[in-house]
């Protein structure tokens, strides 16, 4: 079976600041990858790269075997070859409704790109009582997200990508306002990403985390990837070890 | 009333709260005139007169409402306004053809958003900077085209003028345009995949972006809706007057800015009301009228307009405050 993402020698600046410098990145097929790294080291605008938010410079990236245009791809292409992603920005807009926010760019609409309202509002109060679980804290379907706590924003944006079934799944920081018990249930809907053959990438600075739910962990520096390890290879504490060496390193140049 | 009817009449009311106060200030506004000058306004010749001038201010404001709601700001549409006027008097003096007439009309209106739309988009520059200079620009450009005289179009008895200027059972038909447009852009803005792209640029540009909204479309299709919107009043104007005058379409940039901040959309995006704007274009633009009829003194104008701007303002956001 053929990779979902082959990143080659990618590059990728803004104005003067290189943030990726030259990657080699894959996602193979149902596999889930765990991306670690400090702060600023590259990892949200590699993900990015892929989601179609920014382009690339240099190098080339194929997405399911097929080679991607640069000036062509998009998050609209993007979410068309099953890619769905959880930023860690959250991408919400706080003024408008819940349902309005999970369609944003998908809506349900008729031949004239009206909205079919009823339909969007249904359907996002089932994602509610399937997939967000909202224990009826006055949250619904019509409610702002300015009132939304943290965890249900966070919340909603993981449903969201939940319910637009994909072939490969990225998280960016997915668990970072979340209780331990919300926490627990991302991972497992990681697990239930893999269970069904899909792939996901997963980025956390929570070891502990990505560890358990990882085939494969890579680990980038400054735009570039300095080390890449299979799960039944290393342990979580030499993998947490290999990490403290990286920051040693770092400190003393 | 039972637990839940009363919870569900109060969310009505806490909805609608801005809407309310401004039926409550329009009132208050008309209880005012009919006090101050009975004769006038007990009488109906003074509201057929609103329905046929307030349109233009409304038109305008329709269009503006969008562009707030985006985040952005349009100084340029009075300018448009003359400019795409003096296209259509220009072109029907000529040709005698209304779909000329009107073509060139709406297209230079379109055409000029289209430019502030890729100049904010693409560039980079904020909208309120290009639009200060497009307005000095399109001014100046329609002065230099048409030597700053005015032109007398021979529109009366035309079947057009039935129709942008006519009356239909005593009613104005500006005001039933500007009705159905009202309803048009109601729909666009809360029930359209393209309001809604408006309101998320507003809202959050870049979470919009990476929900797959392409932003820069989007501001250029509404700066370029705003032209339009620009166009088509002053060709009701013109349909009004028969006559184009260079200074067309001056003034109105505060009364129209006036007109939507009183509706209660506020400037800083993701937000916009349509029946706000409604509402507000007759309340601005009646008072004006108004405020002449009623024997005062023209100055009194703009004390009251400004007083009633900033009481409006003041209680819109207040309101928006307490949802928060
Ligand atoms: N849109 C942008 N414009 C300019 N610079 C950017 C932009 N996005 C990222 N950068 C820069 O690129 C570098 C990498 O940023 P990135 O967000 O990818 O880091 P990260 O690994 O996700 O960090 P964190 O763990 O803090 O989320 C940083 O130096 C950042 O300042
Ligand atoms: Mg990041």
């Amino acid at each position: 079976m053929v990779n979902i993402i082959e990143m080659k020698n990618i590059h990728k600046s803004f104005g003067g600041v290189k943030a990726i410098r030259g990657i080699d990145f894959t996602v193979g097929p149902n596999e889930v990858v765990g991306v670690l790294g400090d702060n600023g080291a590259g990892k949200s605008t590699l993900i990015k790269i892929i989601s179609g938010v920014h382009s690339f410079d240099e190098g080339e990236m194929y997405i399911k075997g097929k080679k991607i245009n640069p000036r062509k791809h998009c998050v609209k292409t993007a979410h068309k070859m099953g890619i769905e992603t959880v930023y860690q920005e959250k991408a919400l807009a706080e003024k408008q409704t819940l349902w309005r926010n999970i369609f944003l760019g998908r809506q349900m609409t008729n031949k004239l790109g009206f909205i079919k309202v009823k339909k969007e509002i249904d359907e996002t109060q089932k994602i509610m009582r399937e997939l967000m679980k909202f224990r009826g804290i006055g949250a619904n379907a019509e409610s702002y997200i300015r009132t939304l706590s943290g965890g249900e924003k966070q919340g909603v944006a993981i449903s969201r990508a939940m319910y637009f079934d994909s072939d490969l799944v990225i998280l960016d920081e997915p668990t970072m306002a979340l209780s331990l018990q919300e926490v627990k249930k991302v991972l497992n809907f990681i697990l239930a990403v893999k269970e069904r053959g899909k792939s996901c990438v997963y980025i956390s600075h929570n070891i502990a985390n990505v560890y358990p739910v990882s085939d494969r962990f890579v680990v980038i520096d400054r735009g570039i990837i300095v080390g890449s390890y299979n799960r039944k290879d290393i342990s979580l504490e030499e993998l947490n070890e290999e990490l403290i060496q990286y920051t040693k390193t770092k400190t003393q140049q | 009333m039972t637990k839940i009817e009363k919870r569900a009449d109060q969310k009505f009311f806490y909805k609608y709260t801005s809407q309310f106060g401004l039926i409550i200030m329009v009132s208050a506004v008309l209880l005012f005139f009919i006090i101050t000058s009975p004769n006038v306004f007990l009488s109906g010749s003074i509201y057929l007169s609103f329905l046929s001038t307030v349109p233009t201010i409304g038109l305008m404001a329709l269009g503006l409402t969008f562009i707030l709601g985006m985040g952005e700001i349009d100084l340029s549409f009075p300018s448009v306004m003359a400019l795409s006027a003096f296209l259509f008097a220009s072109v029907y003096k000529s040709t005698g053809n209304f779909l000329f007439a009107f073509l060139s009309c709406i297209g230079a209106g379109i055409l000029v958003g289209m430019i502030n739309g890729l100049i904010v988009t693409k560039i980079g520059v904020p909208s309120i900077v290009v639009t200060l200079g497009m307005q000095f620009l399109i001014r100046g450009f329609s002065n230099l085209i048409s030597d700053g005289t005015a032109i007398v179009v021979p529109l009366r008895g035309t079947i057009s003028q039935q129709i942008f200027a006519g009356k239909l059972l005593g009613i104005p038909v500006q005001s039933l345009w500007f009705l159905g447009m009202s309803i048009l852009f109601y729909f666009l803005l809360f029930r359209h995949k393209f309001g809604e792209h408006v309101l998320f640029a507003g809202d959050n540009q870049e979470s919009a972006k990476m929900m797959g909204v392409n932003v820069d479309f989007v501001k250029i299709a509404a700066f370029s809706l705003m032209g339009a919107m620009a166009a088509f009043a002053g060709m009701f104007d013109l349909y009004r007057m028969r006559t184009w005058w260079p200074t067309m379409g001056e003034g109105y940039l505060m009364m129209i800015m006036a007109a939507v901040f009183v509706g209660g959309t506020s400037m800083f995006g993701g937000e916009a009301t349509i029946f706000g704007t409604f509402v507000g274009s007759f309340m601005i633009g009646a008072l004006e009228a108004g405020i002449v009829a009623a024997g005062l003194k023209g100055f009194w104008t703009r004390f009251i307009i400004g007083l009633l701007i900033i009481c409006a303002v003041i209680v819109h956001t207040l309101i928006r405050k307490r949802k928060k």
